[in-house]
C-alpha cells in the first residue's frame, strides 16, 4: 500500500464555497483523515445530494458522485451493496437531509447499512439563497418568511435515535482534530455512522452557532464527550453533568459536597438511548453542547445480512445457473 | 373412466372462471391453464381481478375472474369471449353477463343465489328464473352443498370447507374438456405439504366435482382440445412479469454482471421483485426500498458501481423515477427501467390495462433528456425484451425504459424454453485498469463513454447532473458546450438505430391497409389481421417492439400502404409520435381505453370498415 497523505485525496478542481465557508475547514479535515485509514484510495466513494455541501465530491480525489436532491442515501445504499468492499461517504446538508430527503435519512438509518453520513447543519438554505430549513431556530426571518417562522425545528439526533441509528456523532467546523478523528472513528464503526457538523453559513446565516463555538464562551458551552470518561467542561474543567431523577443536571466539582465520583461517565456503548438523546439536546446556556460521538453501539448491519444470505442460498440452491433455472418446472416435449 | 358421453373435438376454447375475490379463481384458473399446457395446447390467459383484495362478499366490484383460451391452433390472446362461463355467485354472472357468447354453457353454483345473494350482486329476480339467459346452456350445481357432503366426515371446519369449493368448480371443468386430474394432485400435495387433511380434502372435492359432471345429464357433451401444432423444443408455461425477471437473469450471465433490482411494491409489476427475490443463489440482489425514487436511486448507485441494475414499476411510480431518470441520462449510466402500464392518470385503474404510459417514457423528464424505449409484445416475449434492454443499456451506457403491461405482465403462454446461449452476446462498454480514462470520451461508432467502477485504481472521477465538459465530464456551464453535449446525447440514442433488426410486416409489404401497433396488442391484433388476410383481404400489421429509435425502415413501411391505422390501448399517444416523425403521412387511429384488451372482433369490423370507405 502507497503511503498517502492529503494532496493525493485533493481533485483539481477550483473549490468555489464562499470565503470563510465552514465547509473548507471540514473538506481539509476529510482529506487529513482519510490517509490515516491506511486504505487504498480507489476504494472511497463520496455521494452527495444538492445544496452546497453537496459539492464536496467534486473536490475530493475519490470517487464521487454528485446526485439530486434528497435522495443520496439511497444511491450511497446502492454503491455499498453493489460492493461491499468500498468505504462509502455521503455528505448532506439540513436541507437535503432533513427536508426533501428526510425519508430516505431515516430509513437509512433504520436498516444500518455501512456508510457514513456527514450533515453539514448550517440550519439555513444556502445555494437558493437564504431561505429557512427544517433545523433554523424557530422565528428566524428570512426571505420565505420574513415575519418569521412558525415551523418547530428538527433536531438531528432525535431523528437518527428515533430511527434506531447505531452512530451519533457531533462536532464544530472549528475544531479540526476532533473533526478528523470522528470521521476515522466512523470509519471503524460497522452500520450508518451520523455525524453532525455544526457548519457556519458564513454568508445567510452568520455566527447562529456563535452561543457554542465563538472563543469566548466555548469552554463553558462544548462538552467534548469521549467513551468511559467522565463528562467534564468548563475552563477549569471543574463542571460536570449529573442525572438528577430522569434530568440532566449541570454541577461545579467542590461545590455542594460535589467529587469526581458523582459525574457521569459517557457510555456512547450503551444500547438503551435515552440518555444518548438527553446529552445531544442540551444547548446552552443552560447546558453545554454535546460534541463527540454520543452513540456508538453494535447492530447488525443491512449489507451484512444480505450478503449473508446471498452466500447462504448460493450453497443451498437448488439452480446454479439460469438455463437450469429456465428449464425447472413442468416442462414438456412437442415432437416437430 | 368409461365415457359414454359425446366427445367433441374443438380448434379451441375460451373458458373463464369467476367468482369472489376470496373464491380462488385465479388459482382455479391456472391449475385449468397448467393441465392444457401439459398436454400441449396453445393457450393465452388474462386474470382479471378488482383492485381491492377483499371487496364486499358478494357484490359485483369483489368479482374475480381468470379467462384463458385454449386451442390446437396458433392462439395470440385470451380471447374475445368465452365458451364456458363457470360462475360461483349471481354477481360472477351479473359482472360476466356480456363476456359470455350467445348460446354460451354456464355452470353456477345455484347454492349462492339465495335472495340475500341476489340481493348484494344488485338482482331484484334470479336471472336463471326470467329470461335473461334464455338459449344459454345453464348448468346448475349445487356446489357448496356437494363440497359440505363430500368432505363431512373429514374432520376440517366450516371456512376450511368452504374455501374448497374452487375443486368443485375445476372437478366440473376437467371433466368436461377432457383433461387428466394428476397435475392439480402434485400441486396440491405440494402446496399444502404440512397439511395433509387439506391435500386430501381439496382432491376428494375435485373428484367429486368431476363425477358430478359425469353423472349428470345436464352437461349436453364433452370435449376435447387436441394439442397445438407448435414447433419442436422443450415449453414451458410462462407468465409476462415472470419472462420479464429470467430476462434479466440470463443477461447478467451473459454479460458476467451481477443484477441489482432496487423497487418498490406497485400493483401490476410486483412480481418482478417477487420473481428475482426469490433467486438470491443466482447472485440477485433485490432492494425493497422505502419509496420508487429509492427505488430509482439505488439502482443508479449500484450502476455506477458496476451492477447490472434495474428498477421496477407502474406508471405513478415511472412518474416519480422521473428526476432520477434524468441523472442516469445525464452521466450515462447503464439502467433498465421497467414499466408495467395500468390505467391512468393517478391512481387510475392499477389492476386493469392501458397502454398510457408512451408519452411519459419519451417525454416525462426536465430538459432534453433522451431515453431508449422498448416494449414486448407477449407474456413470453417479455424474456427476449428485457435482454435486449439490458444488452444495450450495458454496450450504450445509456437508460433503457421498457415498456409492458398488465395485461402481459399478469397474462401466460407457452414458451419454447430459450438457451441462454442462444442469446445474443453483452459487451458491457468498461475501460480496464491501466487505460488512460476521460470519463466523457467516446466510442466514435456508437457515442457511447466508457464507465470506470470505483475499486479500480487509478480512474477516480466524479460524476454528478450538473452539465458535463465533452471529453473531461468536469462541471461546465458553458452554453455552446451544453448545446453540444444535448446534441450528442440525442445522436448517441438515434445511432442505436444502426444495430437494430429491420421493423418487419405480417402480410404483404405493400397494400391497402396497414395495421400498425407496439407492445402489448400484438395478440389481438395479430389475430384479427390473420383473420382478415384468410377471407382475402388485402390488410398487413406491423407491431413496433423498438419505439425510440424507431428502426430505420419505418417510414418506407408506411409509405408503402394506402391507407395506416395505428391501434392503441390510449388515446393516440403512438400515433402522434408518428405524425410528428413522419410529417405528411396521413394516420387513422383507433383507440380504446377500457382497461381491457381489444378484442379481435371489434378491431375485423373496424378495419373492414376502413378498407370500405
Amino acid at each position: 500500500m502507497a503511503h498517502l497523505t492529503n494532496k493525493d485525496f485533493t481533485s483539481d478542481q477550483e473549490v468555489k464555497w464562499c470565503p470563510g465557508c465552514g465547509d473548507y475547514a471540514i473538506l481539509r479535515a476529510m482529506q487529513k483523515a482519510l490517509p490515516q485509514l491506511e486504505r487504498n484510495k480507489e476504494d472511497f466513494v463520496f455521494v452527495s445530494g444538492i445544496g452546497c455541501s453537496s459539492r464536496f465530491p467534486y473536490y475530493m480525489n475519490t470517487y464521487g458522485f454528485h446526485t439530486i436532491h434528497g435522495r443520496a442515501p439511497a444511491f450511497a445504499t446502492g454503491v455499498k451493496l453493489a460492493n461491499p468492499k468500498l468505504s462509502v461517504w455521503q455528505i448532506t446538508g439540513d436541507g437535503d437531509a432533513l427536508a426533501i430527503g428526510g425519508n430516505h435519512f431515516i430509513h437509512a438509518l433504520r436498516r444500518n447499512i455501512d456508510i457514513n453520513i456527514l450533515l453539514f447543519n448550517n440550519e439555513i438554505y444556502g445555494l437558493t439563497k437564504g431561505q429557512f430549513s427544517p433545523t433554523s431556530k424557530k422565528g428566524i426571518k428570512t426571505k420565505s418568511n420574513p415575519h418569521g417562522t412558525t415551523d418547530e425545528p428538527f433536531s438531528p439526533s432525535d431523528l437518527a435515535i428515533g430511527a434506531q441509528g447505531s452512530f451519533f456523532a457531533r462536532v464544530v467546523d472549528t475544531n479540526p482534530k476532533l473533526m478528523q478523528k470522528i470521521f476515522l472513528e466512523a470509519e471503524e464503526h460497522r452500520g450508518t455512522s451520523l455525524i453532525e457538523i455544526l457548519q457556519n453559513c458564513v454568508i445567510f446565516n452568520d455566527k447562529t452557532f456563535a452561543p457554542i463555538t465563538a472563543k469566548e464562551v466555548k469552554q463553558e458551552a462544548q462538552l467534548i464527550v469521549e467513551d468511559g470518561k467522565a463528562m467534564l467542561f468548563g475552563a477549569e474543567n471543574n463542571k460536570g453533568l449529573i442525572l438528577n431523577g430522569f434530568k440532566i443536571e449541570v454541577v461545579t466539582i467542590g461545590e455542594n459536597g460535589i467529587t469526581e465520583k458523582d459525574i457521569l461517565v459517557h457510555n456512547a456503548k450503551e444500547e438503551d438511548p435515552t440518555l444518548h438523546a438527553m446529552l445531544a439536546r442540551m444547548r446552552p446556556p443552560e447546558f453545554p453542547a454535546a460534541l463527540g460521538i454520543i452513540r456508538a453501539v453494535n447492530r447488525p448491519t443491512f449489507d451484512e445480512g444480505l450478503l449473508a444470505q446471498l452466500e447462504y442460498e448460493k450453497e443451498n440452491a437448488k439452480f446454479k445457473t439460469v438455463d437450469e433455472l429456465l428449464n425447472s418446472g413442468d416442462t414438456w416435449e412437442i415432437e416437430g | 373412466m368409461d365415457k359414454t358421453t359425446k366427445v367433441v373435438d374443438l380448434e379451441k376454447v375460451v373458458i373463464k372462471f369467476a367468482g369472489d375475490s376470496g373464491d380462488g379463481m385465479q388459482l382455479t384458473g391456472s391449475q385449468f391453464t397448467d393441465t392444457s399446457a401439459l398436454l400441449g395446447n396453445d393457450l393465452a390467459t388474462f386474470p382479471d381481478f378488482p383492485a381491492e383484495i377483499r371487496a364486499p362478499q358478494g357484490t359485483v366490484a369483489g368479482v374475480s375472474g381468470f379467462q384463458i383460451h385454449i386451442g390446437r391452433i396458433d392462439i395470440n390472446t385470451p380471447g374475445d369471449i368465452a365458451d364456458v362461463l363457470v360462475a360461483m355467485n349471481p354477481a360472477a354472472l351479473k359482472a360476466n353477463k356480456k363476456s359470455i357468447k350467445k348460446g354460451g354453457t354456464i355452470i353456477v353454483n345455484i347454492d349462492s343465489f339465495t335472495k340475500r345473494d341476489l340481493e348484494k350482486a344488485g338482482y331484484e329476480n334470479s336471472p336463471l328464473e326470467d329470461n335473461s339467459f334464455e338459449g344459454y346452456n345453464i348448468i346448475e350445481a349445487p356446489i357448496t352443498k356437494l363440497t359440505r357432503e363430500t368432505l363431512k366426515d373429514s374432520g376440517l371446519d366450516g371456512k376450511s370447507v368452504g374455501r374448497s369449493k374452487n375443486m368443485f368448480a375445476l372437478g366440473i371443468v376437467y371433466w368436461m374438456f377432457n383433461r387428466p386430474m394428476e397435475q392439480t394432485e402434485q400441486f396440491l400435495k405440494k402446496k399444502f405439504e404440512k397439511k395433509p387433511e387439506v391435500v386430501e380434502a381439496n382432491i376428494k372435492v375435485m373428484h367429486a366435482g368431476y363425477n358430478f359432471a359425469d353423472t349428470i345429464e345436464a352437461l349436453p357433451s364433452s370435449y376435447t382440445v387436441l394439442s397445438a401444432n407448435l414447433r419442436k423444443g422443450t415449453y414451458r408455461n410462462v407468465m409476462g412479469n415472470q419472462a420479464t425477471a429470467w430476462g434479466f437473469l440470463a443477461a447478467a450471465e451473459r454479460a458476467n454482471k451481477e443484477l441489482f433490482l432496487g423497487s418498490y411494491p406497485i400493483t401490476p409489476a410486483s412480481d418482478i421483485l417477487h420473481e428475482l427475490a426469490k433467486h438470491k443463489n443466482l447472485g440477485v440482489k433485490t432492494f425493497q426500498a422505502e419509496d420508487e425514487i429509492a427505488g430509482i436511486c439505488s439502482a443508479i448507485g449500484a450502476s455506477f458501481t458496476g451492477s447490472l441494475a434495474i428498477t421496477t414499476t407502474s406508471g405513478p411510480g415511472l412518474a416519480l423515477k422521473g428526476e432520477a431518470l434524468g441523472l442516469a441520462i445525464m452521466t450515462e449510466l447503464p439502467l433498465v427501467v421497467v414499466d408495467v402500464q395500468r390505467g391512468g392518470p393517478s391512481t387510475g385503474l392499477p389492476t386493469k390495462t392501458e397502454q398510457s404510459d408512451l408519452f411519459q417514457a419519451l417525454y416525462g423528464r426536465n430538459g432534453e433528456s433522451p431515453a431508449v424505449i422498448l416494449a414486448s409484445s407477449t407474456p413470453a416475449n417479455c424474456f427476449d425484451w428485457a435482454y435486449m434492454a439490458s444488452k444495450i443499456t450495458l454496450e450504450h451506457n445509456t437508460p433503457v425504459v421498457l415498456l409492458s403491461d398488465g395485461y402481459l405482465g399478469n397474462g401466460a403462454e407457452p414458451w419454447n424454453i430459450k438457451s441462454t446461449k442462444d442469446m445474443p452476446s453483452i459487451t458491457p462498454n468498461i475501460a480496464t485498469e491501466g487505460e488512460e480514462y476521460l470519463p466523457y470520451k467516446r466510442d466514435d461508432r456508437t457515442l457511447s463513454r466508457k464507465l470506470a467502477l470505483p475499486g479500480t485504481k487509478g480512474m477516480e472521477h466524479r460524476l454528478g447532473g450538473l452539465e458535463k465538459e465533452d471529453i473531461t465530464g468536469n462541471v461546465s456551464y458553458d452554453g455552446d458546450n451544453h448545446e453540444k453535449m444535448c446534441r450528442i446525447r440525442e445522436e448517441k440514442i438515434n445511432r442505436i438505430a444502426n444495430i437494430i433488426p429491420k421493423q418487419e410486416v405480417f402480410g404483404k409489404e405493400k397494400g391497402d391497409l396497414l395495421v400498425v401497433g407496439w407492445g402489448g396488442t400484438h395478440g389481438s391484433l395479430y389475430s384479427a389481421v390473420e383473420k382478415l388476410q384468410k377471407e382475402g383481404l388485402n390488410i398487413s400489421l406491423s407491431q413496433f417492439n423498438y419505439i425510440n429509435p424507431l428502426p430505420k425502415n419505418t417510414a418506407e413501411i408506411l409509405n408503402n400502404f394506402k391507407k395506416i391505422v395505428v391501434c392503441e390501448l390510449n388515446n393516440g399517444q403512438f400515433v402522434n409520435y408518428l405524425r410528428m416523425k413522419n410529417q405528411g403521412v396521413i394516420f387513422n387511429q383507433y383507440n380504446k381505453l377500457q382497461g381491457l384488451p381489444f378484442t379481435t372482433s371489434e378491431l375485423e369490423d373496424y378495419f373492414k370498415t376502413l378498407l370500405k370507405n
